[in-house]
This record gives structure tokens, C-alpha cells and sequence, in this order.
């Protein structure tokens, strides 16, 4: 049982998506899909436990051996962020039902709803778990095609549209990923990751393998909404349903980012993407910008969920920097950031949704006064949203000082400076719903009774990612720790 | 209870009181009971930690690896424990001063106020213990935050607006300048301990050095330099005791503390005697003194003229860290102390003639000495030792911070200092005088307002009515006033206390 943690963490979430549609029953269906969620979870806990008691475990699907079989590869790098994605699927599974039974009303077929959710965590589990190539590509229309489905449930007729921006964005993105593998295995012959950083030793330099590149970074960066091809991304965050967009914000594009780390590091090696083909001169400046103009954007939003979604691009920027120094303290900080944003964000997204539920709405105007009214949600939020701006004690503190830290060993202390200011763009944005919560007035009710704050059974699955916000910014051992020691492999300096 | 328990529970005791404040809410007896017990309790905690240090012991706790090498650390030295004593004693005289004041002054959400006021002692108590840069910065962070409920308490579109003046200067120089000092100084000299000698000589040229004491001198916006000092007078929104606690206790002086304790134990004071690094930030805490001093001058407004006050004084502390010579770096650390004393007097007094008198501008003040004659003595007392004249502890401190100007051949600085004592003379004394020898006028304008009725209300021989502030703040400011008296005579203990930072 224990040797088989690397397929199963895909497979259980993979089988039980069908049997949500025979079971049909909502209740049973509710019961079952958190249920396996949290299976999911304990599996990937226990997949991190192992890796770090074994090292690298390498499961050959169907005893096949690579590099002619699909190899599941888990190494301290995706162990980390299956823990990210299938703890987050968890929080947001257990936190769904009172909030899509508001949401969803004219929605009749729940269990719809959790087949697209369970397909889509197994999708985004697959991306991390697998080391190979076409399976990659094939988890990633997975995890895609049934983030269209659930983003096109939301109640605003918007929804369907960013759907199909989505859907016409993330296309592209995969065909491009698609294209890249091809022209890889033109040249390589193989698709199992480990084997074709072998197999790309002599042929590197080759025009095909050169333009296999160009189309992993741009598919990629469409995928993880790096500015300027962030467009989608907006839209899809602000119409969706709150608990889809709680789920997507943590985990979708932070599994692009993962993509980006295993394709650039793993197979191209870093030697190649950031020393010859000096990627980060690509990377740097677009995150730069990215984090500034999207913290820009984000301080004149309305539509608070928008808001967040604007910040989010921002956030990808921090991560893509820290990727782009290529340094150990660099990488630490993207991939903790990864990890201490999708907390964060996820719990801002669950306020956010524990509001519309109460008032319809997440217009700043509709949050007036909300701190009286809706006390224990305001705290949430604004406890995510300090550490959103990085305060110290929170996880964004962390994620700032590994990056800040990076940049002055490169002796780029401009950049070392425009991330912390950048973090007083979070400030202006974070504190302009704080103001407005606590300091005006609550809006007249007209006729029902006062809005009250959100039942425990949405209450506590958010605060626990509170909790976790706090723990995680206190004792990074369990983060930061990980994330280092995947950073000294992905770099190779360690064995 | 062991030195290291002792730390613990003075850090966390606050954090128990807010939490026995939240719980018994319902009760207000029971829950400023609460409040006074605890602040009494942590005074007792902190005094067993006094003659440890004194005997030259300097007990550690470490707390939690944060990262990598990084440890939340805590470690009492002289300067620290200088600064916990004076916050944990002047927060027992602030509570029982609030009591008063917030209910003479029928306050709101009083519940939030006393609770948001435990966890800045807290944070304050951690500032003064941090044994090294990063917990400082933490806790220092923790402080702005936990007194931001405390400025806007009244939830104004005043308020507001002063407190994002607030949050946004001191987040803004502690996010950009003194974080970025901090993660550098971290690269540079791989570690942030506080060490006796500092930790960065050596590690960089002259030019990064002065780049980063820049760094840290502006980032610690609590130490209010100019031009980062707007925050103080936009935080006067707060209610008084809060304004008290703000100016004299907890935030400027956690601000100060951050600036000397750097200049002593990150920099340390040979590298800077040695490389002059420093001298500029003399020149901009001497403009600081005079200039707030003048500014000063020109406020009718009693909490604003006092605010202003502060600025001028605080730059004393770090000109003293500035000069970076033992007598200099002796007279900015009494400073803390005996400033917090003063300044605290004159704040309780401005609150105690809103309550009583519901005056808040000084040209309205014309002789409120004969109705309130208790308050104003003590505004009085307060007064000298602000100015720094004997028999008031002001004066030690001024004579130390002279002391080391001339030690440090720069006479100019005394001069300075001179001069700021006599625009201190002139902003404070006008006060006094209207207050005792202007006839009051006869369109005092809230004479009979319900909330000055809640005061001690007393028929005198004269005929002219007594009607002091509730006997709570009385209480608290006399204590205060005797202090200042207090502080002249024990200077000694003081210098004994803190002589070890200057000669290890």
C-alpha cells in the first residue's frame, strides 16, 4: 500500500469524481467529496514523509520502467506542493456547502458541481505528481477543461464570458506547452522527464530544441497569468463562484509556477535556461512590472474580489522573482511564496465568499461597516491581508524577506527596494476595505433583518488557514525549511 | 520564578490581561480590575528581573527558530530593562489614570481601548527584551499595529484620516528603510544580535555604512526625526490617555530605544567615533529639536503644542546616540526615562482639563489654575522638568547630553541644547502663567457641561469654585509629577544601571 502513495494521491480523487455522478444523493455527494478530499490529503501528507525520510521516491505506473513507462517521480519540490493543492482542495471542499447552496440555487445538480471540483484536483495533482512530459500536458487540460465548467457556474452572466476567455487563453497556453513537448521529443525521443535532461546533453543548442524553449515560456507564462499575459485571469477570479475562485487562486496558478521550476530546472537544467539562455532577463523585468502595475490596478478595483484577483498577478510576480534570481535564498523565497500566498489568498477568497453570501454582493460599498456586523470574517480578512502586505509574524513577512534577501546578495538592491515598496501598494488596497468596514456607517437594511456574520461551518475552515497563516509565519521550518532544501536540489548543490 | 520565566511571562502577561479584559467585558469593574492587576503584576515581574541585570548578569530566552539561523530571541540588557521598567511602571499610573478619563468622559467601546492598550504594552515589553534586530523589528511592527485601533478609537472621519497618516508614515519608513536595513545588515554581518561593540565594523566601507545608519535613523519613523515626525501630531485624534501612552511611553520611546539601542549594539560606538559616520545625524536631530520647538510655539491647541514638544524632545535621545560618546550615549538613555515622566505629567493635565473643563485650546485656558489648581501644579512641575531645571530629573539628562556634546567637540551642540531649553521656557511657561495670573473670562463657555459635572467638585473660601478631574486622574498625575521630583534624587541608580552599555 505504502509504495503506491505517488499513484494514489492522483487516483482517488480521479475515481471518485464518477461515482459523485451515481451517487447523485446532494448530501451523500457533499459527504463523499469532502471525505476524499481530505483522503487525498492525508495521502499527500504522507507521501512528504516519506520523501523526507527517503529521498526521491520513483513509481513506475503499471511496472513499467521508465524511461519506456510513465514514471509518478516525487521529490521534496512537488511533495511540497501536492501538500499545497490537495490541503487546499481539503479547506475549500469542507468549507463548500452552506456557500454553494447560495450560490448555485437555481443549480439543481450539486453533484455536477463536485465531479468538475474532484476532476479538476486531480488534474492539478496529476501536473505535480508526474514525471512525464505528456502527462503533464494531459493533466493540465484536465485540471483546465473543468475549471471552465466551474468557473461558468457563477451567478453573474460575466462568468460565462471569462469562461470563455479562459478557455480560448488556456488553449493557447496548453497548445503552446503541447508544441514545446513535441519538438523535445523530435529530438529526444523520450518523454520521461529525468531521461530527456540526459538525452538533451548534445543537442541542446539545436534550433528546435532553442524554439521548444521559447514555447515552454510562453505557454507557461499564460498559464500562471505572468503580466502582460495575465488577461484572463481577472475576470475569471472576480465572476466565478467564491468557492471555485478560493480553490483556483490557491492552487491553479501556483501549479503553473510548479511547471515552470520542473521544466527549466529538472530538464533544461539551470546551467542552460538562466546561464546561456539567460531566461531571467526575461523573467525579472516582466515580474517587476507585473507586481507593480498589477498592485496599481488592484487599488482602484471596486468589485473587492477583483481587487484580489489583481493582486494575485501581482503575487505570481513575486514568485517568478524569486524564480528569476536562480539563486538558493531566490528560489527559496518563490516556492515558499507559492506555498504562503495560496494560504493567504485562498483565506481572503473564503471571506470573500462568506460576504456574498450575507450581502450579495462584494462591492466596496456593500462592505460597509462589515466589521460590526460581520466581525469574525472582517478579522479573517484583515489578518490575510496583513499578511498579504507582509508584516511580520505572518507568512508574506517570510516570503519578502527570502526575496529581499536574494536580491541583495545580486547586489540588486533597486529590486530589493521595489519589492518593499511594492508591499505599501498591498497597504493602500488592503486598508481601503479595512476603512471602509470599520470606520462607515453600515448600509440601511431595507426590510429583512440584519446581516449577521457567516454560520461556524464556513467560519472554521477559514480560520484554520488563519491559524495556519500565523503558525507558518512564526515557525518556518515545516516552509521555508522544505523550500530551501528543494531550492539546493532544483539547483543542484546538494545531493 | 527564573530570569528566563521572568522574560516569558513579562511578554506574555499583557497578552493574558487583554485576553482577561475581552472576557469580562460585561463587567466594567472587574474588567479595569483586571487591567490594574495585571500592570501591577508585570511591574513585579520586571522588578525581579532588576537586580540580575544590575549584578551584570544579561538573561536569554530563545523563543522559536524563525529561520534559518534566525531565532526570536530575547535579552534583558541595562538599556532594555531601563525601558521595561518605565513602560510597565507608567502603565499602571496610565490605567488608573484612564479609568478616570474614560468614564468622566462617557467613551465608547471602552473594552477595545483597554485590551488593544495590553497588547502594546506587550509589544512594548518585547521591544525592550529583543535580543536582536529581527525580534525587535517584529514586535516593533506588532506595536504600530496593536495602537492603530488605539488612534482612531473614535472611528471619525477624523480619526480616519489621522490614522492613516498614522499607519501610513510609521508602516511606510518601517517597511522600506528599516526592513531593508535589517535584511542588509543580515547579509553584511551575518548575524543581528545585539553585541557590546556592535556587529558591523568590518563588514562594509564607509559608504555602505553610512547608507544603512540612514536606513536605520529614518526607518525608526517612531523616533519621529524630521521628516518623518507628521505622524504624532496626526495621531493627537486618539483620546488623551492614549495620546499619553503614545507619547510618553510605549510608541516614541520604543522608537528611540530602536535608535540607540542600534547605534550601541549593532554599530557600536567606536566605529562611529571612529569614522565620523554619524555627524550628519546630529546636524538633522539639532534642526529636529529647534524646529519642532519653534513649531511648537506657534499651536494654541495644548495636546498639539505638546506633540510637537515630543518631536523636539526625542531628538535629543538621538542626538545623544549620535554622538556616540559615553556621556552623550548615558544622557539619551535617562532621557527615555525622564522625559517619559515629564511628558506624561503634561499629557494627564491636558486630559484632566478636557474632562473637567472641556478645554482644549490654551487661549481658553486663562486662569483655569484657580478652578483646577492641582492639575496645573503638576503641569507646572512637569513643565520644569521638561525644561530640565532642577530639582527635576530633566535636568540629569540635559546635563549628560551637554556632557557628551563637549566630549565629542562639538560645542555647537550645546549651544543648541541651550537654546532649546529656552523656546522650551518660552512654549510651556505661558501656559502656566495664564493659567495662575490671567483672570479667567466670563464667557467660559462649558462651565456647567454634563461631563465636567462628573469631577470633584469642591466650594472653596474664595467663592471661586474647585472643580478638579475625576480623583482617578488626579491620582495618576500627582503620582507622575512626584516622579519627575523622584528621578532627580535617584539619578544615580539610573547611571549605576546603564554605565555597563558605554563600558564593557
Amino acid at each position: 500500500m505504502e509504495e503506491h502513495l505517488p499513484v494514489l494521491v492522483v487516483l482517488v480523487p480521479m475515481l471518485a469524481a464518477p461515482l459523485c455522478l451515481l451517487l447523485r444523493h446532494r448530501t451523500a455527494v457533499t459527504g463523499f467529496a469532502i471525505a476524499v478530499a481530505w483522503l487525498t490529503f492525508a495521502i499527500s501528507v504522507l507521501l512528504l514523509l516519506r520523501v523526507l525520510d527517503q529521498g526521491v521516491i520513483s513509481y513506475e505506473l503499471g511496472g513499467w520502467p521508465p524511461p519506456w513507462g510513465i514514471e509518478y517521480r516525487i521529490d521534496l519540490l512537488n511533495a511540497f506542493v501536492l501538500i499545497l493543492v490537495a490541503g487546499i482542495g481539503a479547506i475549500v471542499a469542507t468549507w463548500s456547502p452552506a456557500s454553494i447552496s447560495v450560490e448555485l440555487p437555481r443549480y439543481e445538480r450539486h453533484y455536477l458541481f463536485y465531479t468538475a471540483y474532484l476532476l479538476c484536483l486531480t488534474g492539478l495533482l496529476g501536473i505535480t505528481a508526474t514525471g512525464d512530459l505528456f502527462n503533464v500536458f494531459v493533466f493540465l487540460e484536465i485540471s483546465a477543461l473543468s475549471s471552465y465548467v466551474l468557473i461558468s457556474m457563477g451567478q453573474d452572466r460575466r462568468a460565462l464570458t471569462s469562461a470563455y476567455q479562459y478557455l480560448i487563453m488556456g488553449t493557447l497556453g496548453a497548445t503552446f506547452i503541447l508544441i514545446g513537448i513535441g519538438l523535445l521529443y523530435i529530438m529526444t525521443g523520450t518523454l520521461n522527464m529525468a531521461d530527456m535532461a540526459v538525452q538533451l546533453e548534445g543537442v541542446r543548442d539545436t534550433r528546435t530544441v532553442l524554439v521548444a524553449f521559447g514555447f515552454f515560456v510562453v505557454g507557461i507564462s499564460v498559464k500562471m497569468a505572468l503580466f502582460p499575459l495575465h488577461l484572463w485571469l481577472p475576470n475569471a477570479y472576480a465572476y466565478a463562484p467564491s468557492v471555485v475562485t478560493a480553490f483556483l487562486a490557491a492552487t491553479a496558478t501556483k501549479v503553473s509556477v510548479y511547471i515552470l521550476l520542473r521544466f527549466f530546472f529538472t530538464v533544461f537544467g539551470h546551467e542552460f535556461a538562466f546561464g546561456s539562455m539567460r531566461l531571467w532577463v526575461f523573467l525579472m523585468p516582466l515580474a517587476l512590472i507585473g507586481i507593480v502595475t498589477a498592485s496599481l490596478v488592484a487599488i482602484f478595483q471596486n468589485n473587492i474580489k477583483r481587487m484580489l484577483a489583481y493582486s494575485s498577478v501581482a503575487q505570481i510576480g513575486y514568485m517568478v522573482l524569486g524564480i528569476s534570481f536562480a539563486s538558493v535564498n531566490g528560489l527559496t523565497g518563490g516556492i515558499v511564496h507559492l506555498f504562503n500566498h495560496g494560504l493567504m489568498k485562498c483565506a481572503l477568497f473564503l471571506a470573500m465568499g462568506c460576504i456574498v453570501m450575507r450581502c450579495g454582493s462584494v462591492h466596496i460599498d456593500e462592505m460597509r461597516g462589515l466589521g460590526r456586523r460581520m466581525p469574525w470574517t472582517m478579522a479573517a480578512f484583515v489578518a490575510a491581508g496583513l499578511s498579504l502586505i507582509g508584516v511580520p509574524l505572518t507568512v508574506g513577512f517570510i516570503s519578502k524577506w527570502y526575496l529581499v534577501l536574494a536580491a541583495l546578495e545580486q547586489g540588486l538592491w533597486p529590486v530589493a527596494a521595489l519589492v518593499l515598496l511594492s508591499s505599501l501598494l498591498a497597504a493602500v488596497y488592503v486598508w481601503r476595505v479595512v476603512e471602509v468596514a470599520y470606520f462607515h456607517e453600515p448600509r440601511a437594511v431595507d426590510g429583512e433583518g440584519a446581516i449577521t456574520d457567516a454560520p461556524l461551518s464556513l467560519l472554521l475552515p477559514m480560520w484554520a488557514l488563519v491559524i495556519a497563516i500565523f503558525y507558518f509565519g512564526i515557525s518556518t521550518e515545516a516552509t521555508a525549511g522544505i523550500a530551501r532544501m528543494a531550492a539546493e536540489s532544483l539547483l543542484g548543490t546538494s545531493p | 520564578m527564573s530570569p528566563q520565566t521572568a522574560i516569558y511571562v513579562a511578554v506574555g502577561l499583557p497578552l493574558v490581561g487583554a485576553a482577561l479584559v475581552v472576557a469580562l467585558r460585561r463587567w466594567p469593574n472587574l474588567r479595569e480590575a483586571a487591567s490594574l492587576a495585571t500592570s501591577g503584576a508585570l511591574l513585579a515581574v520586571v522588578l525581579t528581573l532588576l537586580p540580575g541585570v544590575q549584578a551584570g548578569g544579561r538573561p536569554e530566552a530563545r523563543v522559536v527558530e524563525v529561520m534559518a539561523g534566525l531565532w526570536m530571541a530575547f535579552e534583558v540588557e541595562p538599556l532594555g530593562m531601563l525601558f521595561a521598567l518605565v513602560a510597565a511602571g507608567l502603565w499602571i499610573v496610565t490605567t488608573i489614570y484612564s479609568i478616570g478619563y474614560m468614564r468622566g468622559h462617557h467613551e465608547v467601546d471602552q473594552t477595545r481601548f483597554y485590551a488593544c492598550f495590553a497588547v502594546a504594552i506587550s509589544a512594548a515589553i518585547g521591544v525592550a527584551f529583543a535580543g536582536n534586530l529581527l525580534t525587535l523589528f517584529i514586535f516593533y511592527e506588532v506595536l504600530t499595529l496593536s495602537t492603530y485601533p488605539l488612534v482612531t478609537h473614535h472611528r471619525t472621519e477624523a480619526a480616519m484620516r489621522g490614522g492613516r497618516l498614522y499607519l501610513g508614515i510609521l508602516l511606510s519608513t518601517s517597511v522600506v528603510f528599516l526592513l531593508f536595513a535589517v535584511i542588509w545588515t543580515w547579509y553584511l554581518a551575518g548575524t543581528l544580535d545585539f553585541r557590546p561593540g556592535g556587529i558591523l565594523a568590518g563588514t562594509a566601507d564607509k559608504g555602505t555604512l553610512a547608507v544603512l545608519l540612514a536606513l536605520f535613523a529614518f526607518g525608526t519613523g517612531k523616533a519621529a526625526l524630521m521628516p518623518f515626525h507628521r505622524w504624532l501630531p496626526a495621531a493627537m485624534v486618539a483620546p488623551t490617555p492614549v495620546s499619553a501612552l503614545l507619547h510618553a511611553v510605549a510608541v516614541v520611546k520604543v522608537g528611540v530605544f530602536t535608535v540607540m539601542k542600534i547605534i550601541v549594539y549593532v554599530f557600536g560606538l567606536e566605529l562611529l567615533t571612529g569614522t565620523g559616520l554619524s555627524t550628519w545625524l546630529m546636524y538633522v536631530a539639532a534642526f529636529t529639536i529647534l524646529a519642532s520647538s519653534l513649531i511648537a510655539l506657534t499651536k494654541d491647541n495644548l495636546k498639539a503644542r505638546l506633540a510637537y514638544s515630543t518631536v523636539s524632545q526625542l531628538s535629543y535621545i538621538v542626538l545623544g546616540a549620535a554622538l556616540a560618546t559615553s556621556a552623550g550615549v548615558l544622557g539619551g538613555s535617562m532621557h527615555i526615562a525622564m522625559h517619559a515622566f515629564g511628558k506624561i505629567t503634561l499629557f494627564f493635565c491636558a486630559g484632566a482639563i478636557y474632562v473637567a473643563a472641556h478645554k482644549t485650546e490654551i487661549s481658553d485656558m486663562d486662569g483655569i489654575g484657580r478652578t483646577m489648581p492641582i492639575t496645573m501644579t503638576a503641569f507646572f512641575i512637569g513643565s520644569l522638568s521638561v525644561i530640565g531645571l532642577p530639582p527635576f530629573g530633566g535636568a540629569w539628562s540635559k546635563w549628560f547630553l551637554a556632557l557628551g556634546a563637549l566630549e565629542a567637540d562639538k560645542a555647537i551642540f550645546v549651544a543648541v541644547l541651550m537654546i532649546s531649553s529656552l523656546l522650551n521656557v518660552a512654549y510651556l511657561m505661558p501656559i502656566v502663567a495664564r493659567a495662575f495670573f490671567v483672570a479667567p473670562s466670563e464667557t467660559g463657555p462649558s462651565d456647567d457641561d454634563e461631563g465636567a459635572l462628573q469631577g470633584t467638585v469642591l466650594e472653596a473660601n474664595g467663592g471661586s469654585s474647585i472643580k478638579e478631574a475625576p480623583t482617578f486622574c488626579l491620582v495618576a498625575l500627582c503620582a507622575t509629577a512626584a516622579g519627575c521630583l523622584a528621578l532627580f534624587f535617584f539619578a544615580d541608580e539610573l547611571y549605576q544601571l546603564l554605565t555597563p552599555i558605554v563600558k564593557p
